[in-house]
């Protein structure tokens, strides 16, 4: 199945072209481009630890080493397009447009950190696994309904392939020909079950097999390849082709969760040392150096900018006005229920915050 | 078997432990697991990590790949699964890893943990355990922070248990495996690691459908469960300074309802406060009430109060005090059935 399902890169490790062809599409504005969002999201994902570590955020969910998949994928995106992220997937969100202050507000456990932003279709991001396959499905099918050519993209795990929602939802969606792609991060753990103990597949592109669309396995640390691999399954959606189910491969450096101790489960040293190895920002740094389109004051510049942008955004989160209690009863329902309204009024005679 | 609490307790002086709750629900696993070859265990990242919480820690290690399961990621699946083991003469004891994250697997058990012993007649039974950590108040994501009890206990076919302190919950998993029929064992992940309590190192069982007065009480009494029982105590507390006595009783068995422990300490007190974190609409403190209405209505002096949480989602943490009873609410209904 390695072989019928390959991993597809563009470059390799050392940052070298695999497959020149792509160059023209890949011109120095759009290589910062990526460049940019990687270490945009890198820094917010280390910012995130950081201050869950400090207590001044709940528990967070790191994705470093997977920046490569997040943003690949993203920038793949049409301005129209759906976004169905999984707690793991705001670097993801980010990029293709999501709030950052919102994103920050959600960590801090409020919920007007799921606020969807106006300009783009990213929903908040799916807790429970694997449950928004099907919604992308749904979303993708009216798209088809109003005749655009819109598609939406949903992310998952793993671990959410052995969930019955991530057949339901592709079936379906293979059934009607909905304009939508499965992206698939296999970070080679679902907390501590690694993949080989996940399923008896061999990969988690050839499950594409089963429901008669194309599956497609690519590299998850080289962004290009990520790129241009969802490229192609959105423009072979919205031609009314259907669904394309997409493993990027890929790994997660640290701990599931903050609250999570990896070492009970993979050696982390083992991760540590080749972690340089991997990682896909360097990998694309090096690219950028053979091509000698890198230049360290750009990087200095991009990365002072994201510096700032991130502590204006943590100081906003810190001095956020106090949650209002009546948010938690005022959209439950488009009318309030007598039942809503009496609680809500009972417990604001309270004061509030008893 | 039903031994009692206090028999128990002195007839072990030896072996016994201090544990927190979670170390107790460890305890009582691995006690099971000694004891009967036929019960084993499944779940999410149960063993080489020994559960999120840790309550499967360790045991993989001595029981082995067989007995301690680290289950793909499919409640579906692995509930599923254990139905077909229970049928085929094991003791499975599943752990759901949250409480919120069972509804993938609600349909197994609506349609299958809960009825197989009716569907045929009793000829097959369904002696398995769901343990589920649940409730709000540890800064926990979305969904993971559920109450759903009543969604249970309303469902025919399950029996519902919700231990307050280690010594309970090690007494009533064990009693709940060794029950013949299912039962959901919801554990309150707000006391996992709050007090320790002396848990006797053997296999001691506490009886399922029978609650507790923690304190006894002439004026109000309140009743509670779970995460909830430290607040009521406390409520109970800050009353006897104002000079009003309040009985608190644990139901610790949610289905079926300890009819008679209700009944009693109404008829004592004629008023009563209901404390849960789950929903007010249809949660189990309105199943109370009825059981109050039909047994004990005449002896009523107030009508009852329920400090519940609301109608709503559980908020995320920044709100998540809000949406829970509190001290202060639960002390302000108690003022009001006493001085009505
Ligand atoms: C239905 C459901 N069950 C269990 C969980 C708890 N849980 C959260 S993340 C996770 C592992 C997910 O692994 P994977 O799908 O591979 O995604 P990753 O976290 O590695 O990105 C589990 C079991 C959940 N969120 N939802």
């Amino acid at each position: 199945m390695r072989e019928k399902y390959p991993l597809l890169q563009i470059i390799d490790q050392e940052g070298k072209w695999l497959d020149e062809s792509n160059e023209e599409g890949l011109l120095e504005e759009k290589v910062k481009q990526f460049y940019y969002h990687m270490l945009r999201i890198r820094t917010y994902d280390q910012k995130g630890v950081a201050l869950q570590r400090q207590g001044r955020i709940g528990t967070y969910v790191p994705f470093a080493g997977q920046e490569a998949a997040q943003v690949g994928s993203a920038l793949a995106l049409g301005n129209e397009d759906w976004m169905f992220p999984t707690y793991r997937d705001h670097g993801a969100s980010l990029t293709f447009g999501a709030d950052l202050d919102r994103m920050l507000l959600h960590w801090n456990g409020r919920i007007e950190g799921c606020l969807p932003s106006r300009e783009k279709k990213i929903m908040p991001a799916s807790i429970p696994i694997a449950t928004h396959l099907p919604h992308a499905t749904g979303a993708a099918m009216a798209e088809g309904y109003k005749g655009t050519r819109n598609a939406a993209i949903a992310y998952f795990g793993d671990g959410a392939t052995s969930e019955g929602d991530f057949h339901e939802g592709i079936n379906i969606a293979s059934v009607f020909k909905a304009p939508v792609v499965f992206f698939n991060q296999n970070n080679g753990y679902a907390i501590s079950l690694p993949v080989e103990k996940q399923m008896n597949s061999e990969t988690i592109a050839q499950k594409a097999e089963a429901y008669g669309i194309p599956g497609v396995r690519v590299d998850g640390m080289d962004v290009f390849a990520v790129y241009f691999a969802v490229s192609e399954a959105l423009e072979r959606s919205r031609s009314g082709k259907g669904p394309t189910l997409i493993e990027a491969v890929t790994m997660r450096f640290g701990a599931h969760t903050t609250a999570d101790d990896p070492s009970k489960y993979r050696d982390q040293a083992e991760v540590n040392r080749i972690r340089d190895q991997v990682d896909p920002l360097l990998r694309l740094e090096k690219h950028m150096k053979h091509r000698g389109i890198w230049e360290m004051a750009w990087r200095d510049s991009i990365e002072t900018a994201i510096q700032d942008e991130l502590e204006a955004a943590i100081k906003r989160m810190e001095t956020y006005e106090q949650p209002a209690v009546s948010d938690m009863f005022d959209h439950v329902f488009a009318e309030p229920t007598w039942t809503i309204e009496k609680q809500k009024q009972r417990i604001l005679s309270t004061g509030g915050s008893s | 078997m039903a031994l009692s609490k206090v028999a128990n307790k002195q007839a072990v002086q030896v072996g016994v432990k201090e544990l927190t709750m979670i170390q107790a629900i460890n305890d009582g696993l691995k006690t099971m697991l000694e004891e009967d070859p036929k019960t084993l265990l499944l779940g999410e990242d149960i063993g080489k990590n020994g559960g999120v919480f840790r309550a499967t820690d360790g045991l993989q290690d001595v029981f082995g790949e067989k007995r301690v399961i680290d289950t793909p990621l499919s409640e579906a699946g692995f509930v599923g699964t254990a139905v077909g083991m229970a049928l085929n003469g094991l003791k499975p004891v599943v752990e759901i890893q949250f409480l919120g994250f069972v509804y993938p697997a609600f349909e197994q058990i609506a349609t299958h943990v809960t009825r197989m012993r009716t569907r045929t007649l009793g000829y097959y039974s369904m002696p398995m355990v769901i343990r589920a950590p649940y409730g709000a108040g540890v800064r926990s994501p979305e969904i993971h922070s559920d109450s759903v009890e009543a969604l249970f206990v309303h469902l025919p076919g399950i029996k519902v248990v919700c231990p307050s302190t280690p010594y309970d919950a090690k007494g009533l998993l064990l009693a709940s495996i060794a029950d013949p029929d299912p039962v959901l064992f919801l554990e309150p992940m707000r006391l996992y690691r709050g007090k320790r309590q002396e848990v006797p190192a053997h296999d001691y069982r506490i009886e399922l459908g029978k609650g507790e007065i923690v304190q006894q009480g002439e004026d109000v009494t309140i009743f509670a469960w779970g995460a909830m029982m430290p607040i009521a105590m406390e409520a109970a507390e800050l009353m006897k300074e104002q000079g009003i006595s309040c009985e608190v009783i644990d139901l610790r068995t949610l289905y079926p309802l300890d009819k008679a422990i209700i009944a009693d300490s109404v008829q004592k007190t004629g008023r009563v406060v209901i404390i849960h974190e789950g929903h007010e609409t249809g949660g189990v403190g309105s199943e109370i009430v009825s059981v109050i209405m039909e047994t004990s209505f005449l002896y009523l002096r107030a009508p009852i109060e329920k400090v519940t949480g609301f109608d709503v989602p559980v908020p995320l943490f920044a709100l998540e005090h809000t949406y829970l009873p509190t001290t202060e609410r639960v002390s302000q209904a108690i003022q009001k059935v006493y001085s009505f």
